[in-house]
């Protein structure tokens, strides 16, 4: 009668089948980006959301508002010195595995605000996966952008992201704290293996998917 | 239950942020009964990168305090370092909701320096795309707003026909949401083949989706009662505040500086101000709703004067010339190389210039120093003063109100920080 | 129309003759150089007597370094009444930019004058909650002031 039937009909009851493969197609079947708008690329971002570009079609149209339940961060706009703080806290805040996409001009390069006050690339502040060029880029240019990290997503084995404990994200639910900037345990940590190895610092604070990589 | 070591943070917390607060009594109860709530910066419904404290006895709110700067961009510093017409783009990225208005009054000011005559055409024009731009303003506020209280339905409605208006505004200009339509002196170009017959068909089915927008939410019963009666602000103190554009006319005070200080020919259009007395959310959305079929008629109005003629004043120094000039003569190479290069010297002097942008007074103070690049560039963005008047609106209302009270207001940050 | 302006300056000058020491006209704009200690004064005067009811903005602006006086404070009133606009201006000397508050008079002068002294460090006398507004509390120096340099003083880290 319907999907069920034709499932039975044509498949067998076991199927084999690579692990990572099958985790990260409901990935990336189903990325749910934090609702998190700064400036005019936010309104894009929502223009991606509405009827006529419907992101849903790619599975990644459930904005969640609490960093805590989203998987990718949309950086949406110019990011200000007074904002990077906060940035890093909610990248901080979502769990593993987590994705940030810097869309537009300003996130990417800071774009025509060379200025003291906007941050020079979002990339100075958590790592990025996808650059989406465009002062505000379409919303098809976002839709490529997601369906480029899926396309990513894909390519990632399990392993690089196990969810372990992380004494950083209990740090940082503490409540009105929140123009904290005083160094974290994994942030001391990094300074000491800085100081012994002699290696350059990519980011200030980096988290563990961070680190993995650079080792 | 609070943790005792929590204690002594969230009082230096409270100190720096919550006190002295001009005009508002502040009750000193013990801090048992009451908790700060810190809403934002990022929150969904606080409009972008937001910021309250909020001081609470319960749900009440005792207090609230806006903390800006989240998204300041240095973009007055930055018109200093830059020629009059690069300025245009910046203003784009302003009030992102409504870059025509933005370019409109950086552009008047410049040409109210120069002394420029705009012809006919262009004006035209200016008014046209500037309602039209109100009405994407006005799409983008409806459709948030009813989102903030759990109305989702009217979103997808607004931006299709939001869409619908960046369709049109990208055929003239090239960009969809930073257009850098309007050039000192003119347009950047004429409008391109077809675009009367665009606005005509959007102009066909805007007054259904007005109706759409009506029937969905203005006589839906629970809308009412979660708009009505809640962010009260009187006439005098809405004065007294400064506020400015709908939220001013959605206090009672008949203000529209469109037809009492008018630009750009808007004084020959036939356009009513509305206006509604009782100052709260409500008053305001009714306001905003009235002010879409205003802009229709004024999009109207605009579409049957379009005559042929120049969309740029005859000023060959500091208006780009035609391509097709530039092939052909000498000179408009030269003065294209000229003005690319070095800019054009505008006389020294200062001026302040009032708009009315989809959410208020928009001003420009703009002071020359006789160069290329302009002494001083200050907005006066309506969404910054509107924003101030936060607290004593949301003085004594419930959690839940505060974010109908932010909708109402009309918000964009990146007015607010510049 | 600019007679009409000047009507009103005149009218503020039979009041007071100390308080308008300057009067420019341009573009069609009437502006009145007033002293700095009687600003709130004169505001109040044009509120009450002249119907300029509302104040569309304060900005200041800075003439550079090695000019005295450096530092100006625009106040753009307008009225909801008869619709016409007055600029007054405050001129203040490098070492003491202080001018009294407006908040007294307008509420809405509360947020022009924080932004006025977070980006050119002008001090408003008796503002009851004078405070960085835009830019952090730990910001150093005064942005929009001429020689603060575009980039700031550093360049951005996390650290």
């Amino acid at each position: 009668m319907g999907l069920e039937d034709k499932i039975f009909e044509s498949l067998p009851d076991v199927v084999t089948v690579r692990l990572d493969s099958i985790v990260n197609w409901a990935r990336k079947s189903s990325l749910w980006p934090a609702t998190f708008g700064l400036a005019c690329c936010a309104i894009e971002m929502m223009n991606t959301v509405s009827a006529r570009n419907d992101l849903s079609r790619f599975g990644a149209e459930t904005f969640r508002a609490s960093p805590r339940q989203a998987d990718v961060m949309i950086v949406s706009g110019r990011v200000s010195r007074k904002m990077a703080p906060v940035l890093r806290r909610i990248y901080d805040q979502m769990p593993e595995p987590k994705w940030v996409i810097s869309m537009g001009a300003c996130a990417t390069s800071g774009g025509v605000f060379d200025n003291y006050a906007i941050v020079q690339g979002v990339d100075k502040v958590v790592p990025v996966d996808i650059y989406v060029p465009g002062c505000p880029p379409r919303p098809e240019m976002l839709v490529h952008a997601i369906m480029m990290l899926q396309e990513k997503i894909m390519k990632e084995s399990v392993r690089d992201r196990r969810d372990t404990y992380d004494p950083e994200s209990r740090i940082s639910s503490v409540p009105g704290t929140l123009p904290v900037t005083e160094g974290t345990a994994l942030e001391r940590e990094t300074e000491v293996e800085v100081a012994q190895n002699k290696v350059s610092r990519p980011y200030s604070i980096p988290s563990r998917h961070e680190r993995r990589r650079s080792s | 239950m609070r943790p005792r070591l929590l204690k002594p943070v969230l009082q230096t917390f409270m100190s720096t942020s919550v006190e002295n607060f001009p005009g508002i009594e502040l009750l000193d109860q013990p801090l048992e009964s009451q908790m700060t709530l810190s809403m934002g910066p990022q929150h969904p419904s606080t409009h972008g990168v937001l910021r309250l404290d909020l001081r609470l006895d319960g749900e009440l709110v005792i207090k609230a305090v806006p903390d800006i700067g989240y998204l300041h961009t240095g973009m007055e510093k930055l018109f200093e370092y830059k020629k009059y017409q690069q300025g245009i783009v910046i203003t784009d990225r302003m009030d992102y909701l409504n870059p025509l208005g933005n370019n409109l009054a950086y552009v008047m000011a410049a040409e109210k320096l120069l002394g420029l005559e705009i012809p006919e055409r262009a004006q035209v024009i200016r008014v046209l795309m500037c309602e039209l731009q109100r009405i994407a303003s006005h799409m983008v506020w409806f459709g948030t707003s009813c989102l903030d209280m759990g109305a989702m339905t009217p979103f997808w409605f607004t931006f299709k026909e939001r869409e619908k208006i960046l369709n049109i505004i990208e055929s003239a200009s090239g960009g969809r949401m930073t257009p850098s339509y309007f050039r000192i002196g003119g347009l950047m170009m004429d409008l391109p083949a077809g675009f009367e017959n665009r606005v005509k068909q959007f102009l066909e089915n805007f007054p259904d989706a007005l109706d759409t927008f009506d029937k969905l939410i203005t006589g839906n019963t629970i809308w009412q009662s979660r708009t009505m009666g809640i962010g009260v602000i009187s006439a005098e103190d809405a004065i007294d505040w400064g506020l400015t554009g709908p939220c001013l006319r959605g206090s009672g005070v008949d203000l529209d500086l469109r037809r009492d200080n008018p630009y750009t020919g808007y004084e020959t259009y036939d356009f009513e101000v509305p206006t509604e007395p009782d100052g709260d959310v409500w008053s305001r959305f009714k306001v905003r709703m009235r002010e879409l079929v205003e802009s229709y008629k004024i999009v109207r109005q605009a579409l049957e004067r379009l005559k042929p003629g120049p969309v740029k004043a005859d000023a060959p120094k500091v208006v780009l010339p035609d391509r097709d000039d530039m092939r052909k003569h000498m000179d408009s190479l030269i003065h294209h190389f000229l003005i690319v290069a070095e800019g054009f010297n505008v006389p020294p002097g200062e001026v302040y210039l009032p708009i009315e942008a989809s959410k208020g007074e928009l001003g420009v103070y703009m002071r020359s120093n006789g160069g290329p690049k302009p002494d001083r560039v200050h907005f006066r963005g309506p969404s910054f003063i509107n924003l101030s008047a936060l607290p004593v609106m949301s003085q004594g209302e419930m959690i839940a109100d505060v974010v109908a009270i932010i909708g109402s207001l009309d918000i964009v940050l990146g007015e607010i920080d510049r | 129309m600019t007679e009409k302006l000047h009507s009103y300056v005149e009218k503020l000058k039979e009041h007071n003759s100390e308080w308008v020491s300057e009067v420019r006209e341009a573009f069609g704009e009437v502006t009145a150089v007033v002293p700095a200690a009687a600003v709130a004064d004169i505001c109040r005067f044009l509120r009450d007597e002249q119907q300029f009811n509302l104040l569309a903005d304060i900005c200041g602006a800075d003439n550079g370094p090695e000019e005295d006086p450096r530092f100006e404070v625009n106040y753009h009133l307008f009225s909801t009444i008869h619709h016409n606009r007055i600029r007054l201006k405050v001129l203040l000397s490098e070492d003491s930019p202080v001018v009294p508050t407006v908040t007294g008079v307008w509420r809405t002068a509360d947020w022009h004058e924080r932004e006025t002294y977070d980006l050119f460090g002008v001090n408003f006398e008796g503002h009851p909650d004078l405070r960085r507004i835009l830019l952090p509390s730990e910001f150093d120096g005064h942005a929009l002031r001429k020689d603060f340099p575009l980039r700031g003083y550093e360049p951005y880290s996390m650290n």
